[in-house]
């Protein structure tokens, strides 16, 4: 058909020979991006000897991965401001296996993608049918039930959390190391750096292909009028109910893998305002755009992070930024095309 | 039992109040107000300022925290919201902005007035004593009491006055009212006002009891949210149908599970949650809104 797939998920037919100049051109670019922040970013690191950057970067690509999840359920009209809920739960189901029931960290990765996913469904069946901020009161409610039943169920050592969780162990298949222990490297910090970043190439990689696949099509009815592509015969019900499930399923590995750096999950490990921030991600950088939420996080993150030196009109410079931002900018970073490429 | 539910009452004309400028704003911009507990923080501080630290007449300074909200509230809305409901593509980027303001108050507010919990004199000294049924100190009668009028002149301003005829038109049908002569732009601005200055309103009245602090913004956005969820967005009866049910459920809740630790909160929440996979535009909403 004439649909090509084109950049960012907008969706725009043109000739098929630019086309394809145009998608090797986005895989070299991928493969360029790929290689810089797994190797030359690491190595600008290691010579300046900044290693607390590991730390803050290895944060913005889980941040990132969580962000991308909330990011899906807007491209189908969501807005989700319940994925901190999927971080903690994500934290605590990998924890709570590691600590107390010595499963190894990289069989609880998935799991905890997965219960997110299935609570996700539970949840989503009967929520998804709202709309609107009706959607994004009960998404920000769920995050306060969350935190709340972390505090009360006894499961979850209620308000003094889980600490002291061990680092991840080694993930052999076969006899053969694919993963080496954690606690024999001399420097852990790279070690996540490297787990995080690879998760996040690939998350964004999937919801690249997702975004240009027919269900990404079909996603993108749905963000425009839901009672049309249903009446084309678009099963909205499934098709909603698997894009949140995608997100939680996003949400609860970002989580978890932040349990095990931080090494500790508490009920206020994820609160409504990361479930805000994550949301402020995606804005920032632009809802039309797939990679909106990695660049959205990255500025917020290091934009905070940066603005630490002005003491205490941190928050007050960062508001302002924003706003400023929201008025010049209201349709995200990415909108500015210095390419002139218009949407 | 008649505790409890002097109690709920009492905690619900607060609740409904909240809700009411939460629900006018969203009614008429289909703006989702973040900032709104931070506009009730700073209606708090205003009045502790004039009230607590000036040694004005409390009335004074409710009038004080009104006029601060709705100049803030009017500013708002005519330099940020405005221009941004103009020129993004969705209309979700007002949330974005409003999380941002909703910030940028809490910034403001915590340099200004610092961290720390502030209260203020009492307005009425005594309480009321009807035979060990319910014992009620008369400055929380006074305060429900003065908070019940508001809402019934905010009710009989919407109902009678042009103003609030002409808001009511623009909630119903943006287009049509502009179509038949209202000034879009003006009422937006009037309505976010009036939104904010009874957030500064409740502000003012429950410092005289509960004190403000800068860091219960949020929280009281949240429940207002709730509020707003359960009477049904953008309607005002549900509003304070709203208001009135938290206010009671919490007094009921604080009462019964006191034994249980903190699961009131857990309870509301999840209740909240089926009843709304049930009914999703609440009690008195209109589907989607």
């Amino acid at each position: 058909m004439g649909i090509e797939h084109n950049s960012n998920g907008g969706s725009k037919a043109k000739p098929a020979g630019s086309s394809l100049a145009a998608t090797s051109l986005k895989i070299v670019g991928a493969l360029l991006f790929a290689a810089f922040v797994l190797i030359v970013v690491p190595m600008l690191i290691n010579g300046a000897e900044r290693w607390d950057l590991y730390y803050t970067l290895t944060s913005v690509a889980l941040l990132s991965i969580a962000s991308a999840g909330v990011w899906l359920t807007f491209y189908i009209g969501r807005i989700n401001i319940g994925q901190a809920a999927y971080a903690l739960i994500g934290g605590y189901v990998s924890a709570i296996l590691v600590v107390d029931y010595g499963v190894s960290f990289w069989w609880t990765l998935p799991l905890a993608g997965l219960t997110c996913a299935a609570i996700s469904i539970f949840v989503g069946l009967p929520i998804l049918r709202l709309r609107g901020v009706y959607f994004a009161m009960v998404t920000l409610v769920f995050t306060e039930v969350a935190k709340m039943a972390a505090l009360a169920l006894p499961i979850t050592h209620g308000a003094s959390g889980i600490a002291n969780i061990p680092l991840p162990g080694a993930l052999e298949i076969f006899g053969l190391t694919l993963i080496p222990d954690f606690n024999t490297l001399e420097n852990s910090r790279y070690a996540f750096y490297i787990l995080s970043v690879t998760l996040m190439l690939l998350c964004y990689f999937m919801m690249y292909r997702l975004v240009n696949s027919r269900m990404g099509r079909l996603c993108y009815s749905l963000q425009q009028n839901e009672e049309l592509a249903s009446s084309i015969g678009v099963n909205i019900t499934y098709l909603r109910l698997v894009a949140y499930a995608i997100s939680s399923f996003l949400g609860g590995i970002g989580g978890a893998i932040f349990a095990a750096i931080s090494q500790s999950v508490y009920p206020s490990s994820f609160a409504v305002a990361d479930s805000i921030n994550f949301m402020l991600n995606c804005f920032l950088g632009g809802l039309g755009y797939v990679l909106g939420p990695m660049l959205g996080t990255f500025v917020l993150y290091f934009g905070w992070d940066w603005l630490f030196q002005t003491g205490k009109y941190q928050l007050l410079i960062f508001s302002s930024v924003l706003i400023a931002l929201m008025l010049i900018l209201p349709n995200g970073l990415l909108s500015i095309r210095l390419w002139g490429k218009k949407s | 039992m008649e505790q409890v539910i002097a109690n709920g009452l009492y905690l619900g004309a607060q609740y409904a109040l909240i809700a009411l400028g939460l629900t006018l704003i969203f009614a008429l911009m289909n703006v989702l107000n973040f900032a709104h507990g931070q506009m009730y923080v700073l209606g708090g501080f205003v009045t502790y300022v004039i009230y607590g630290q000036l040694g004005l007449p409390f009335v004074v300074a409710l009038i004080a925290s009104a006029i601060t909200l709705a100049a803030v509230g009017a500013l708002i809305e005519i330099y940020l919201f405005r221009p941004v409901i103009r020129k993004s593509h969705r209309e979700e980027s007002t949330m974005l902005l409003a999380a941002a303001i909703a910030f940028f108050l809490d910034a403001v507010i915590l340099l200004l007035f610092g961290e720390k919990q502030r209260g203020v004199p009492k307005i009425l000294d005594g309480v009321l004593n009807w035979d060990f049924r319910i014992i009620m100190p008369y400055d929380r009668i006074a305060i429900g009491v003065l908070a019940i009028l508001i809402i019934a002149a905010f009710i009989l301003y919407m109902q009678y006055s042009k103003t609030g005829r002409a808001m009511r038109a623009l909630a119903q049908d943006r287009v049509a009212a502009q179509l038949m002569g209202v000034q879009v732009d003006r009422y937006s601005m009037i309505g976010f006002a009036i939104g904010a200055m009874l957030a500064g309103v409740v502000g003012g009245l429950l410092v005289t009891i509960t004190g403000v602090n800068s860091g219960i913004g949020g929280p009281i956005s949240i429940k207002a949210f709730m509020m707003v969820m359960i009477g049904g967005a953008g309607v005002v009866s549900g509003a304070i149908a709203g208001g009135f049910i938290l206010g009671m459920a919490e007094s009921v809740g604080l009462t019964v599970f006191s034994g249980y630790g903190d699961v009131t909160y857990l309870i509301i929440f999840a209740s909240l949650m089926v009843f709304l996979a049930i009914r999703p535009q609440g009690l008195m909403g209109k589907p989607w809104g």
